[in-house]
């Protein structure tokens, strides 16, 4: 009976080991992608509303005012929620890998690439699909305009891009407003209400489809092109990557410049969804999301290597805590303060610093387990 | 009052992953002597410097000060030691004054006793005979003076060792002079002076002594005016090890009649000095002279990598314009900077994408280069180089520097060039790599590849050089072919003045 | 203090030349704005005005510009203001007394300084980030208080609040007849006060000039002696407590507290501090320029408001116009010196 019981128990050690080490291989896979993070938050943001609240994902099918058929529920909203994020966050990786600095302009330029869709819808008698595809380029155009501005003062001016981009932080909204004409103009047309919701037949909200279309355009991008691969020699060795002869201002004025056409996008997005244009919250503090966005995406905010996945799975891990929240019944302004406390303990795990100490501990976790397994065997 | 031995370090040993850095190196300073310690590239200078300054801990070995046995941890004990570098790059605030910089860090209590510092600032600057005010701004100061002003602090330190790291790398010659008068009148104070150079010249005129190391070991310490210019040169540059003449003598080649690949006249950039220069098609040739010589900035301005002043350029006989770097690479020109970590590898990113990056910018952003495509050119190329890596997709930052640099050689021989200028490729790298890297570059001139070579190792240049063009003081002094190419002739001229 | 300058045989530092910079370019602005505009500029009162609109922000950039010189970023100021604002209205409405009132403000300023100094110099969290959770944070602990405006009822407090000094020699009579004094509120002392001793701890004291030589060069200042970590770390901290008593003067001001108080805050005591001379890569900078930062981006809007461009939207407009100017001008100034000092 003693030597069953003893031999049970070092085969049960021998288990604990095993899959101690099967996590701790996994857990170092992770940790080393990067992702570990943001996909771990996620996962952990999932499991906590499970438990909240078993229905809490239930996808149902409704009936929307305009009598379609469109899925409705939480995970939809999310999803739908976080598309002007997830676009921006997009571009700001770029801009970040490149460099190694934030745009905080991006709301502010959305408002007035937004002012500038609106403009030109209203400036059209009747809005049929050629006008919005029309205002769409030049909002487009706009922001790209305002988007190289912030680019010639990084590139060429050697600032950094959180200074320089504060000019077009401090005075964007206003410059919406000045295009507004000092009032917020509504546009009414099925066709922009389509954009900003459901297109008739469509289930899917219309947001999640253009994150989808975006997704694949900066796929195709990078498969395309080897922008990737430039960005990320400028962002982690300039010189190096100006002796290889990559133009590094370009590189730079370029990542800028696609940030603007997300930002013109973002914006047309928040337009349509409520079919006006209000230069004051527009897209307000998106710009602060959506470089936490980049970071809990697993991107080192001083540029180099980037995952645009990552910071789109950090941009809906950003959304579902708000509207985990909001499902708690914190009020809408109240969720900052969560939102910060997630966000400090998030950046705190993935420290270098809280790394190392954590991985020495581990070490001598798992050292002191040998130990005691070799104490077992000895017995 | 000479024979006293101020600092004595004895068997020191210093071992880094793969290398033996310093293998039982014996350095003694006496008081009041300045004494240079001379050595090529990797010949463990800087690492001797760095255990004695406490930024690495030795492995082996004791080091004395006045007698008494030390133990030095960090820079802080070493300075509590009296022990004071003052490093190549300055190590102080541009944005302070004169006098800041020489007193914070050092006062005790809350308060900056401002007024007191400047006056006694003022008294050190003057006694030193340093020509700056101490309410200036250092940023405004020359890089002489920002220098003097680092060793005004660390004489006022009360300093008994002081260690000048390259001091006169970035001066010109009046301040040179400066800066040795100084040297000059610390030494009449006693204080022992290990000066760390290479430039011959500064070392014959201030020095006493002279301890010479190479690849880790120490060749011998000599007194000043007992050994001649030529004598140190070899003693520096040494036999090769025996496993590297097993590579033989490159070939007499006639290249005198190959066509004229690249031709530069009076050429010059905001580094290098104008000069003449001509590659032949399939020709290896070398620029040497010691470091600082001029050697590096001139092929940066063939490549294109400082900005281009003056002079023209023909490739193949046709008038060319290279003022970028892009320009050099579409012309068929590759170039393996001196700094590997610096101005090679992108550390972050992977052999693979390392290796495909030059041959990705003459494509240009809208022809990438497929995955597949890449991971075969990046597995060729391991394959062939040998590059010792786990994976196609490591970071090439965690690879070995000898590694490393077969990654860059990849990544330009990838882009199959006509003229590949490799500027110390075997720096640093253990000796089967360099013997590898050597026999590239033969095959490369055989295939038809212009090499132009650079090395601190004449002895590695003389075995793959056809010709040598020699530099010394930014100035190119003499071009060797031939039965000229032989280590003496070689030595004397990068030695030149008064060698025989 | 122009002339002192001119007496000087050395020349400017970085420092002294981009602060000479903004206060010569507020000098000519506030003549021109005098000779052009006349009205408001010609009374003194307009300078008075524009220090007692404008006390908690002087207070903040005061701690901003110790931050930045130190090579960092706090953008968590203005929420911070607008916590203390609230929580001390909530504490004084509910019967509390001045004394501890003043002590919640610091020690909640305090508080964020510590945690958010900590997580970015011994963790080595970007500051960004760090501080962006903490503005988060505080504009959402605002809100959590009170969402609703909530106006400030206490009978001593109200006595502190109209403490004014009034110089009436200075102040002009208006159309009516009324005499209208020059008045002085208590928060324009303080941030004086304020103003002073960052001036004096940023020039004679050891911890000020680390902020400059860490701001300056991380490893030099490391080589120098100077423990770099903790130098951050305080810089962080009296930021906070900047920020603290920059809330309670707010309050002074307003008497209330509100959700959306100091609202941008954070943004225009960054756009003070790099008028003011301050650059966000860190090693110069100083408050005095700081201090003329703020009152040059008031200027320019009463310049606007005066001039008759009423619609709402060119005061922004002008305002991130002069930041462009600034900006572009530093970077000039500096690379053209760089160039010179090469030479």
């Amino acid at each position: 009976m003693k030597e069953k019981m003893k031999a049970f128990f070092a085969a049960f050690l021998r288990l604990c080991k095993r899959i101690g080490a099967f996590f701790g291989r996994v857990c170092k896979n992770l940790m080393d992608g990067g992702m570990a993070i943001p996909i771990i938050a996620l996962l952990l943001l999932v499991v906590f509303n499970l438990i909240r609240d078993p229905g809490f994902f239930g996808i149902g099918i409704q009936h929307n005012n305009d009598g379609n058929v469109v899925l409705a529920g939480n995970i939809i909203s999310i999803i739908n929620g976080a598309s002007e994020l997830a676009i921006l966050a997009m571009g700001m990786t770029l801009v970040t890998a490149a460099c190694g600095g934030q745009d905080i302009s991006v709301g502010a330029a959305a408002a007035i690439a937004g002012s500038a869709f609106v403009k030109v819808l209203k400036a059209s008698s009747s809005i049929s699909g050629g006008t919005v595809v029309l205002a769409f380029v030049c909002s487009c155009i706009v922001a790209m305009i305002f988007a190289a501005f912030n680019g010639t003062l990084v590139a060429v001016f050697k600032i950094q891009p959180m200074i320089a981009t504060l000019i077009l932080y401090t005075c964007g909204r206003s410059i919406a407003y000045w295009i507004n004409g000092g009032a917020t103009p509504t546009v009414s047309s099925p066709i922009i209400s389509g954009i900003g919701s459901f297109i008739p037949g469509i289930p899917v909200p219309t947001p999640v489809i253009i994150v989808a279309i975006m997704t694949i355009l900066f796929g195709l991008l990078f498969r395309f092109t080897s922008l990737r691969l430039f960005t990320q020699s400028v962002g982690v060795n300039g010189s190096a990557a100006r002796l290889n002869g990559i133009n590094s201002t370009f590189i730079k004025l370029l990542s800028f410049i696609i940030l603007g056409v997300c930002v013109s996008v973002a914006g047309c997005i928040g337009v349509s969804r409520l079919g006006l244009i209000n230069h004051e919250t527009l897209l307000i503090d998106i710009e602060m999301d959506a470089i936490l966005a980049v970071a809990i995406g697993g991107n080192s905010l001083g540029g180099g290597r980037f995952r645009i996945s990552g910071s789109i799975i950090g941009a809906y891990v950003i959304q579902m805590l708000t509207i985990t929240l909001y499902a708690m019944r914190v009020s809408s302004t109240d969720v900052k303060a969560y939102k910060a406390i997630v966000i400090i303990l998030l950046v705190v795990i993935g420290s270098p610093v809280v790394k190392e100490k954590f991985g020495k501990f581990m070490t001598r976790l798992v050292h002191g387990r040998k130990r005691v397994s070799a104490k077992g065997a000895e017995e | 009052m000479q024979e006293e031995c101020l600092l004595t370090m004895r068997g020191i040993v210093k071992r880094f992953p793969g290398v033996l850095a310093l293998n039982g190196v014996d350095f003694t300073l006496r008081e009041g002597e300045i004494h240079a310690l001379m050595g090529e590239n990797g010949a463990g200078k800087s690492t001797l410097i760095k255990v004695l300054t406490g930024v690495y801990q030795m492995d082996g070995g004791e080091i004395k000060v006045d007698g008494k046995k030390i133990v030095i941890r960090s820079p802080q004990d070493a300075q509590d030691h009296g022990i004071s570098t003052v490093y190549q790059e300055i190590t102080l605030c541009p944005n302070l004054t004169v006098a800041e910089n020489m007193f914070i860090g050092r006062e005790n209590g809350p308060m900056v006793r401002r007024k007191a510092n400047e006056k006694r600032a003022d008294e050190i600057l003057n006694k030193l005979g340093i020509p700056a005010r101490s309410t200036q701004q250092l940023g405004d100061c020359s890089l002489a003076v920002q220098q003097m002003v680092a060793i005004a602090r660390a004489v006022d330190m009360q300093c008994k060792v002081l260690i000048l790291d390259e001091p006169t790398s970035s001066l010109d010659d009046k301040e040179v002079q400066m800066l040795f008068g100084l040297m000059r009148d610390l030494k009449s104070r006693g204080v022992g002076i290990i000066f760390v150079t290479h430039f011959l010249e500064q070392v014959y005129e201030v020095s006493d002594r002279i301890t010479v190391l190479r690849n880790g070991e120490l060749v011998g310490e000599y007194l000043t005016e007992e050994l001649p210019q030529v004598q140190l040169v070899s003693k520096m540059i040494g036999k090769e090890l025996e496993e590297l003449s097993s590579l033989g003598d490159a070939e007499e080649k006639n290249d005198k009649d190959a066509e004229v690949f690249y031709e530069a006249e009076g050429l010059s950039s905001s580094e290098a000095m104008p000069f003449d220069f001509t590659v032949r098609k399939g020709e290896v040739n070398g620029f040497t002279g010691l470091l600082g010589s001029g050697r590096s900035e001139s092929v940066r301005a063939i490549f294109g990598a400082d900005k281009v002043n003056g002079g023209t350029v023909k490739i193949k006989g046709k008038p060319a314009k290279i003022t970028r770097p892009i320009d050099a690479m579409k012309h068929g020109i590759g170039y393996l900077a001196e700094d590997r970590k610096r101005d090679g590898i992108i550390a972050e990113l992977s052999v693979r994408e390392n290796i495909i990056l030059a041959l990705q910018v003459m494509n240009g952003m809208f022809r990438p280069i497929s995955r597949s495509e890449s991971e075969a050119f990046a597995d060729e190329y391991i394959k062939v180089l040998n590059i010792k890596t786990a994976s196609r997709e490591t970071p090439v930052g965690s690879l070995s520097g000898g590694n490393q640099q077969k990654v860059i050689l990849a990544r330009w021989l990838l882009t199959h060039p006509d003229y590949l200028i490799l500027d110390e490729p075997t720096r640093g790298i253990d000796v089967g790599t360099k013997l590898e890297i050597q026999k590239l570059v033969l095959k490369l001139a055989e295939e038809g590849v212009s090499v132009t070579f650079i090395s601190s190792e004449v002895e590695e240049m003389l075995r793959t050089c056809s010709r040598l063009i020699v530099m010394r003081d930014r100035h190119i002094v003499g071009e060797l072919t031939g039965s000229d190419l032989n280590q003496t002739k070689v030595m004397k001229t990068i030695a030149g003045g008064e060698a025989q | 203090m122009k002339t002192s300058f001119f007496k000087r045989k050395e020349p400017l530092t970085d420092t002294q030349l981009l602060m000479t910079i903004a206060i010569g370019i507020f000098v000519v602005m506030y003549v021109l704005a005098i000779v052009l505009l006349g009205g408001g500029f010609r009374r003194p009162k307009q300078i008075f005005d524009m220090l007692n609109d404008n006390a908690s922000l002087i207070i903040v950039a005061c701690g901003l510009t110790i931050v930045m010189i130190g090579g960092g970023i706090d953008i968590s100021v203005g929420a911070v203001t607008s916590l203390v604002v609230m929580s001390c209205v909530l504490y004084l409405n509910s019967g509390g007394s001045i004394v501890v009132s003043v002590l919640l403000a610091l020690g909640i300023g305090l508080g964020f300084g510590l945690v958010q100094g900590f997580l970015i110099s011994y963790l080595e969290i970007q500051p960004f980030i760090v501080t962006l959770a903490g503005m988060f944070f505080a504009r959402g602990m605002t809100t959590i208080l009170s969402v609703n405006p909530q106006k400030a009822d206490h009978a001593a407090f109200a006595e502190l609040r109209n403490t004014k000094i009034e110089i009436s020699w200075l102040g002009y009579t208006a159309k009516n007849g009324n005499r209208m004094p020059a008045q002085i509120e208590l928060g324009v002392v303080i941030a004086f006060v304020c103003l002073v001793l960052v001036f004096l701890l940023l020039r004679y004291m050891r911890l000020g000039r680390g902020f400059y030589a860490v701001g300056g060069n991380q490893r030099s200042a490391l080589m120098l002696g100077i423990n770099v970590k903790r130098t951050r770390f305080l810089s962080y901290v009296l930021s906070g407590l900047l920020s603290g008593v920059s809330g309670y003067v707010f309050l002074l001001h307003t008497g209330a507290g509100n959700a959306t108080n100091a609202d941008g805050m954070e943004m225009n005591a960054i756009a003070a501090a790099i008028i003011g001379g301050t650059l966000l890569t860190g090693g110069v900078g100083t408050v005095i320029g700081s201090f003329f930062g703020v009152l040059i981006l008031t200027t320019i809007k009463k310049i606007v408001v005066t001039s008759g461009l009423n619609a709402p939207w060119w005061q922004s407009i002008t305002t991130g116009g002069m930041l462009c100017f600034f900006i572009l001008l530093q970077s000039v100034v500096l690379s053209r010196r760089a160039k010179k000092k090469k030479t």
